[in-house]
Formats: C-alpha cells, structure tokens, sequence
C-alpha cells in the first residue's frame, strides 16, 4: 500500500501564535506557518492504512521552501515515511486550479504510484475545500469525500469508508470504491485500532519516525517545475484564473451592550450592584 | 481485513509489580508475551508505602529480573528503622532494625510512578522481542469463555484475544479474580485501606532532618492512641526530594468507627512527634489511596482457574509482617513463579498444567507460610476471638499488665524485632492501640516540639489530583444509608458534611416521610476500592486512560 497525503502550511491561528496589524491584517512575518490542522486528520487517516494494512506514507505539498519544516512536522507528529516539496518561483501565486494541477502532475511523477491519496477539508486560511476535489478531477480517480472512518480490502482491491451525508455526524452513509481512490477526510476522522497487534505497530511505527524526524532532510524530495515537466503557462500566478481583486478585513462586530464596573473592596461598594439589579427582580 | 479472535501465547493484564515479574519471566522463556494496562502509563494508577523489599530467601527479587533497578527506579535505600508507641505527647520508640533486616538484602523506598513506568519501558522492550509488547490506556473487563472455560480475556478498547496463559496481575481490586470467582468483595476485615502523603522536601533537608547521608534513608512506624482508637498504623519513608507518609488501617475498624481516613492521616502530620522532620513548612505534592489485602486471611491458597493464574494483590498476596508491609516483593515472586510454571508446563507440552504447577512452586518456595503465616493461624485468631481479646486488653491496660511492660521494656523491644512474634499478631486492639499506648505511658518521654503543620483539606487535595473524568465507573445498587452509608466516612475522599467529594448522605422527604439516602458522585474517585466492599456496589475500573492519574504514587 502506497498513500499519499496532501498538505499545506498556513498560519498558526491558534491563540498566543497569531499576529495581526493595527487594521486586522495578518502579519504573515511574525506568524509561524504550521501544517494546516485539518490535513493532519488525513494523515491519520492514511497512517491507520499504514498500520493495519502495511505499506508507506508520503506527504506532498506544493509551496515555498519554507514548507519543509511544514512537511517534517507532518513526519514528527503524524509519522510520515517521506517527503515531497514542489516547489520554485514559477509555481508561486497559484489558485487552487493551478494547485490542483501541480499537486496532480507530481502525483502521477512519483515513482511508486499511489493507491489512496488524501486531502485535508478546508485548509484553515484559504478555506475554499477545491484543491482537494480538483486534483482528483486531474487524476481521473473516484473520490470519497468527508470520510469518517475507513477499512481496506487488499485482495478485493476496494475501500470501504462511512462518510457524512450533510456534512454533520445526523446521517452517515458507508460507500464502497475501487483504489486507486481519492479521500478527503472530514475533521471527525477517528482512526480506531481494535487489535493489539495493531497498537503495537502503531507504538513501533510511531517511535521510529519520530527518530528519523530529526533528520527529515534525508526523505525528503524537492521538485521544480521542470522536473515535473510543467510548462510555466499553466501554473503559478500564470496559470490561475481567479483573481483576487482585493483583501477586506471583516470589521470587529459592534459592542451592542453597555459595561459599568464596579470595584468591589468592602460590602459598601456592593450596594449599587444591588441597586442595579432590583429594577430586574422578580417577584418579591 | 481479517476477523479471526487474535491469540497470543500469554496476556499479563496490570503492569504492576507482580505483572512486570511475570512479563520479563515470561519473555526470557521465549513467550511471546502482551501486556495491558489500563493507565495512561503504567504506575498512574498505583500506591504503595512503599519500601520494596528484596528477600534473601526468595527465589526471586526485583533487581535479580531487572538489574538496573535500584539505580534506575527507587529512592533512597532504609538504614534505619524506628517504631514509635504513641500516647497523647508521650512517645517510646524502638529501634526495629533487626525485623527489617531479617531476610533482607535490601530494601528502598520507592515512588510508584517512577518506578512502574520504568518497569513497563524494560517489560515493552523485553517482550516485543517475543512477538508481544505492552499496550497502556487498555482497559481488561473479564473473562473470554468457551463452553465455560477460561481463554482469554475481554477488553473495553480492543476485540477480544486469546491466551494459553492469563496473568491477573491487576492488584487489589482485580475485576479478573471476581469474573473467576476466585475472590470476591465481601468482608471488611479482609483488607486494609492504605492513605499516603508525599510531601515536598529538599534532599538536604532530608539529609539533615533525618540525620543520614545523601544516599541513605529513614523509615518510621507509628502507632498508639493517636488514631481515636482504629486498628492500624502510620509510616514515614524518606525519597529522594520528598517524603512518603501515609496510614493503613484495618477496613473493618475503619468502618464500624466511622472513622474518616483523612483525618487519621492529619492526626499523623500534626502530631508534635512529626514536627522535628517536618520543620514549619508543608507542601503535599499528591494525596492518594488503596485498598491493601491481608494476606493472613486474603491470600487464595490455590490462585487458578483454567488458563488463568491469579499473581500479587489480585490473589491476595500481601503480608503485613507487624508493622511492616511487604505486599511489592511477594507479588515479583509470585509472578515469576507463575510465569515460570508456564514455562515449564509449555515445555512438557501441557500448558493448561501451569495453574498447577504454580501453586505447587508458591508452596514448595516458602512464599504460601511467609503469606498465610501458621502462628497466626494458631495464636492470631485465637486472639481475635472477642472473648479473648477483652480479656488480653484488660490484661495489658491494668496495672499487672503495665508492670509488665515496665519490667520488660528490653524484651518488648526485641519482641517487636522478632518476625516470629510479629507474624503472629491479631487483628485487634491490643496490639495497635493497647499495648502501644500503654508503653508509651510507660516508658515514653513527652514531645515538646510544637507541630504548626496545617494539612490542605480534602477539598484542596481532590483540587490538586489530575483526572481525565469517564463514564461513571461505579453505580450504587442499594443507595439507603443503612447499605451504603459507611463509604461516606470510609471513602478517603469523602466526608460527613462534605459536598465535594463521591458519596453523600442525603435526607430526602417524601410525602411527609423522611429517608437517608447516600448519593455517589464517582468524579473525583481515587479507585481505592473501599466503596467496592463497604457499599453495595456495581464496582468496576474506568476505561483505558480514564480516571484519576497519579503522578508520584
Ligand atoms: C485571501 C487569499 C488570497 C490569496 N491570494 C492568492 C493569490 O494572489 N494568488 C494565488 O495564487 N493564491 C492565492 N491564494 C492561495 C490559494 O488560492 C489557495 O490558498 C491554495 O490554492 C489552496 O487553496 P485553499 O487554501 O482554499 O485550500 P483548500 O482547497 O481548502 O484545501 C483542501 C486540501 O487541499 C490540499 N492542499 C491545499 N493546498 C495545497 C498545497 N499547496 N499543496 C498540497 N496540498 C494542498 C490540502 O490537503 C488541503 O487540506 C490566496 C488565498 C487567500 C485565502
Ligand atoms: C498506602 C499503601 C502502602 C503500602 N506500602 C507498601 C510497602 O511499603 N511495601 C510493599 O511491599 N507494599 C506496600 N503496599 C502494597 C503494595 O502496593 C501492593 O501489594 C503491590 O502494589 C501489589 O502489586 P501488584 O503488581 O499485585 O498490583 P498493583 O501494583 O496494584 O498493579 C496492578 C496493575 O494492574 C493495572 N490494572 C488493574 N486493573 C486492570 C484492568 N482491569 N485492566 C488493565 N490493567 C489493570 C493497574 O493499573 C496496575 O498498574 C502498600 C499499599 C498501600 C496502598
Ligand atoms: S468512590 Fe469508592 S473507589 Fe472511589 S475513592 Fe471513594 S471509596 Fe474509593
């Protein structure tokens, strides 16, 4: 089994990481790119097929350089074996069209072609949820979005996944689908190891990558558009129809209510609470 | 994806002591070995005193299965040993180093924590070559039957496995000895409940406290009139940094005095004896708690069933030696033993003999007399027969018996150092509150110091434990007072007029009548097992990873 996860870096959105400006602008220099948290479920995903299911794998991205320490966080925190960066100027400023396509293009360039490839839901900056779908368009493979648990029949050459009708955990449908199959993994992903062997595996797997995190560098594989054979028209800012005609920061909602505070020292500030509230008491 | 039930040649459920022995037994045999354990690591969920002892007369010890074990995971090693008989201010204490010596080659203090995840990374190590491995976070719920009989066992987080050998090394409140019905959660007076403190201390004010050298320790015993009259005593262990000092009582006493255990442990801190090691300054680390077994009444004689072997607390197998309490020790050997009765039964080409062959190898070792003592069964009991025991109170409290002990306060002295005398000891009054507090009386001098330790209350100490709260894992099947109202007091994190701790006691009115009822709120539970044995209970353990963790232990 060969699988492959998609990843992207964004912000670290998480409280005490992110940076913005005096107008609500992200201050990209000051915030630490991190692996896009919803890609990790699909690396979770596809490291359960590891562990039950033996076989390797990967995580590619497409994105400046600076991603490679996306891409080894991936192997130390969700034990990935090796590592793809496609990366170079030409590919910069891409659309997720243009992403999809240079995704796809190193796809179909690796050398041991994948059965399953995974995307993450939504990434946590750009948000749209294309890149995954698109790229599986370029593929031509069947697709299995928002999955919530899956199993592999080797022999039978099928994966079998539940995955959420609406989008929420009320309706949840099992589909079947011959691999090579594309899988977007919904954030409700729980991988489950019901057998000791597995857990077992699970522990050796995830301490030897941890080991081999440290030197990362040594799995990892960077592509520039010429290796991938790409021409320059078709990727990057060149090759992406949308145009983004201008960035609005969201204006903070208006406070509606009105705030007093009273400090409260001794029992005789108390008393204006009191008289605040009894307008509002009920009853006697 | 296959569904076949897996099978491993042996399952070693709890890594414990007695499961750790077993395993690396077990692994050296060449048995592919997989250990579970339901804590998020192993050692969360354990309490000891805890001085582990090496026998010289046991056929196996601790450091003997992992050689780096006294540098790897114990504290500091006992080289002095002190009993004291308390009255009031009046303190008698006795050097008791001959009884701790007695068939010693050594013995440490010991942090539970430390000392079992350091077990479990050896035990994983050593039986992941065989195939097998240890999982943490695996809760074990009982028993995997076919036609009747034993083959396995069930878990909450994985499908059901297969073994040609079971090891119950699950400790005091072993849900696999109960699905076996080899023991069960009846009478109080089987058990102790144990409480313990570990209080924060600098290694040089250890050290000077204490009067010993930087790789040297302490161990205190108390016992006496300071604990308003239950059966039990209290002990003092130095660690490295910090210092390990707890209670164990008699269950049954514990209950019918109502006694809230708590306020037993307080009753040691701040008494002025203490106040010359614990200076001014207090700071609890944990407060923690568990059942112990008596091993004089608990241990099985014949701990198996089918392909399961009953190891360590789980069969009973802890001996109160007198004051001193050697339950770690046993269970090594005892899971030695039964791994290498799988051994030898695998090696005859039967191994549903191991069971067998185990309870021939506790006997034939020495390990069944030290558990299950015959002077206790001849003098111990009889002393216990109520009749008697007022009689040897009276006799002990009066002035002939007070003469006595002024007479023979030497003799008393070696009598306590004798393991002979000690093993003989009844469960009652007379030999941890009477006959304590009257040599105290005695021949004690008054403590002077002033003990200005104030202990955090029960509210702080539940506040300061860690727990990833589950499903409750307890259900109250009777909740009248008269069932199950003992746990109220009994269960060391509740008390009367308390609010925040597992049980309550409610006076609910209906229709003009009036019931005291118990209300159980299984939240900040410690596991201890009290409420298993004192209430009428639907007890089990929390799933894997769930529950209280304890980070010192
Ligand atoms: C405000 C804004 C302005 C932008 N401006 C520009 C611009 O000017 N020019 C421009 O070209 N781009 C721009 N982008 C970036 C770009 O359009 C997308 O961020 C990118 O193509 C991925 O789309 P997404 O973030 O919506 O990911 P989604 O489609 O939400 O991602 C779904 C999944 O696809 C996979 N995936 C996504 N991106 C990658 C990747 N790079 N490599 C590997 N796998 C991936 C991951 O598994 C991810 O979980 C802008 C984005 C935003 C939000
Ligand atoms: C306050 C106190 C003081 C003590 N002092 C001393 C002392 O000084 N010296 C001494 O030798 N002994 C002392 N003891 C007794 C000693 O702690 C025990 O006898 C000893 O720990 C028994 O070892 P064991 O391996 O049988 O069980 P334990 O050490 O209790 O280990 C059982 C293991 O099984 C796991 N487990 C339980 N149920 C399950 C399940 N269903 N599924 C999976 N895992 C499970 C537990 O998490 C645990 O890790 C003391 C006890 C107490 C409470
Ligand atoms: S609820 Fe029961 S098991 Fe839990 S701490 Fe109280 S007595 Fe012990």
């Amino acid at each position: 089994m060969h699988t492959v996860v998609m990843t992207k870096g964004v912000p670290d959105f998480r409280e005490g990481q992110v940076s913005f400006d005096e107008d609500g602008h992200l201050e990209r220099g000051k915030t630490p790119t991190v692996m896009n948290p919803n890609d990790k479920h699909a690396l979770r995903a596809a490291f359960q097929t590891k562990v039950r299911n033996g076989g390797h794998v990967s995580l590619m991205s497409m994105g400046p350089p600076g991603y490679k320490e996306v891409l080894q966080e991936g192997m130390r925190d969700v034990y990935a074996d090796d590592l793809y960066l496609l990366s170079d100027r030409e590919m910069g400023a891409a659309d997720t069209w243009a992403t999809a396509m240079t995704v796809a293009t190193g796809l179909q360039n690796l050398d041991d072609q994948p059965d399953l490839v995974f995307a993450g839901f939504k990434t946590a900056d750009g948000e749209t949820g294309h890149t995954g779908p698109q790229t599986c368009w370029c593929l031509d493979w069947p697709m299995i979005t928002h999955v919530v648990s899956l199993d592999i029949d080797e022999d039978a050459g099928t994966v079998r996944a539940k995955r959420l009708v609406d989008g929420d955990i009320s309706e949840i449908e099992t589909v079947e689908a011959p691999m090579p199959c594309f899988i977007v993994a919904d954030p409700e992903f729980e991988p489950t190891y019901r057998k000791a062997s597995h857990r077992l595996n699970h522990k050796d797997l995830r301490d030897e990558t941890q080991e081999r995190a440290e030197e990362y560098e040594d799995y990892l594989t960077v592509w520039d558009h010429e290796d991938l054979n790409l021409d320059p028209d078709y990727i990057g800012l060149d090759g992406s129809p949308t145009i983004v005609s201008g960035v609005d920061p969201i204006p903070k909602a208006p406070s509606e209510r009105e705030a007093t505070i009273i400090e409260a020292d001794d029992s005789e500030a108390l008393v204006p609470i009191l008289d605040e509230l009894t307008p509002y008491a009920v009853g006697d | 994806m296959t569904d076949a039930v897996e099978e491993y040649e042996a399952v070693v459920v709890g890594c414990g002591p007695g499961g750790a022995a077993a395993a690396a037994t077990l692994a050296r045999n060449g048995v592919e070995t997989l250990v579970l354990e339901r804590g998020v690591d192993a050692g969360s969920k354990n309490v000891s005193g805890g001085l582990i002892y090496a026998e010289e007369s046991a056929p196996y010890t601790i450091d003997g299965l992992f050689p780096d074990f006294r540098e790897e995971a114990t504290e500091r090693p006992v080289t002095e040993n002190v009993i004291h008989n308390i009255a009031g201010d009046k303190v008698k204490s006795f050097d008791i180093g001959d009884l701790h010596h007695h068939d010693t080659a050594w013995a440490d203090a010991v942090l539970r924590r430390k000392m079992d995840s350091w077990l479990a990374q050896q035990v994983h190590e050593r039986t992941r070559e065989t195939g097998g491995g240890l999982l943490t976070e695996v809760h074990v719920t009982g028993l995997l039957r076919e036609r009747g009989e034993i083959v396995g066992v069930t878990t909450e987080e994985l499908d059901p496995i297969k073994a040609d050998l079971v090891v119950a090394a699950d400790g005091v409140n072993s849900e696999l000895a109960r699905d076996a019905g080899l023991m069960d959660w009846e009478d109080p007076d089987e058990w102790f409940q144990g409480v313990k403190a570990v209080v924060d201390m600098e290694p040089g004010v250890i050290n000077d406290r204490f009067d010993v050298a930087p790789d040297d320790g302490a161990a205190h015993l108390f016992s006496g009139d300071l604990f308003d009259g239950v059966r039990g005593g209290g002990f003092l262990y130095t660690n490295e940094d910090s210092l390990s000092i707890g209670t164990v009582f008699h269950l049954d006493s514990i209950a019918e005095e109502h006694a809230e255990p708590h306020e037993l442990l307080d009753s040691l801190l701040t008494h002025p004896l203490m106040a010359q090691w614990l200076g001014g300054e207090y700071d609890e680390r944990e407060y923690s708690a568990k059942l112990v077994p008596d091993s004089k009444k608990a241990a099985h004689p014949s701990p198996h069933k089918d392909r399961l072997v009953l190891v360590g607390d789980a069969a009973g197998q802890m001996q109160a030696q007198g004051p001193i309490i050697k339950g770690m020790n046993h269970a090594v050997t005892a899971g030695a033993l039964a791994a290498e009765a799988f051994a030898d039964a695998r090696a005859r080409n039967d191994p549903s003999q191991a069971g067998e062959l185990y309870e021939k190898k506790l006997h034939d070792e020495g390990v069944m007399d030290k558990l299950r003592p015959t002077g206790y069964k001849v003098f111990g009991q009889l002393g216990e027969l109520s009749p008697v025991d007022d009689l040897s109170n009276a006799v002990a409290d009066s002035a002939v018996g007070r003469f006595g002990v002024r007479a023979a306060a030497g003799l008393l002295e070696r009598a306590y150092s004798s393991p002979r005398m000690v093993s003989m000891i009844p469960d009652t009054k007379l030999p941890y509150v009477t006959l304590p507090t009257v040599i105290a009386e005695e021949l004690g001098e008054p403590v002077t110091d002033e003990n200005t330790v104030s202990p955090p209350d029960l509210a702080d100490r539940i506040g300061d434990l860690t727990y990833d709260v589950g499903d409750p894992h307890i259900e109250l099947v009777d909740n009248s007072f008269e069932a199950s109202g003992t746990a109220v007091t009994a269960c060391p994190v509740s008390a009367q007029d308390f609010g925040g701790g597992c049980y309550r006691d409610e006076t609910v009115k209906t229709n003009g009548s009036e019931e005291h009822l118990v209300s159980l709120d299984t939240q900040p539970c410690v596991e201890c097992g009290t409420c298993a044995i004192v209430a009428d209970t639907e007890w089990e353990h929390p799933a894997g990873g769930k529950g209280v963790e304890f980070k010192q232990g």
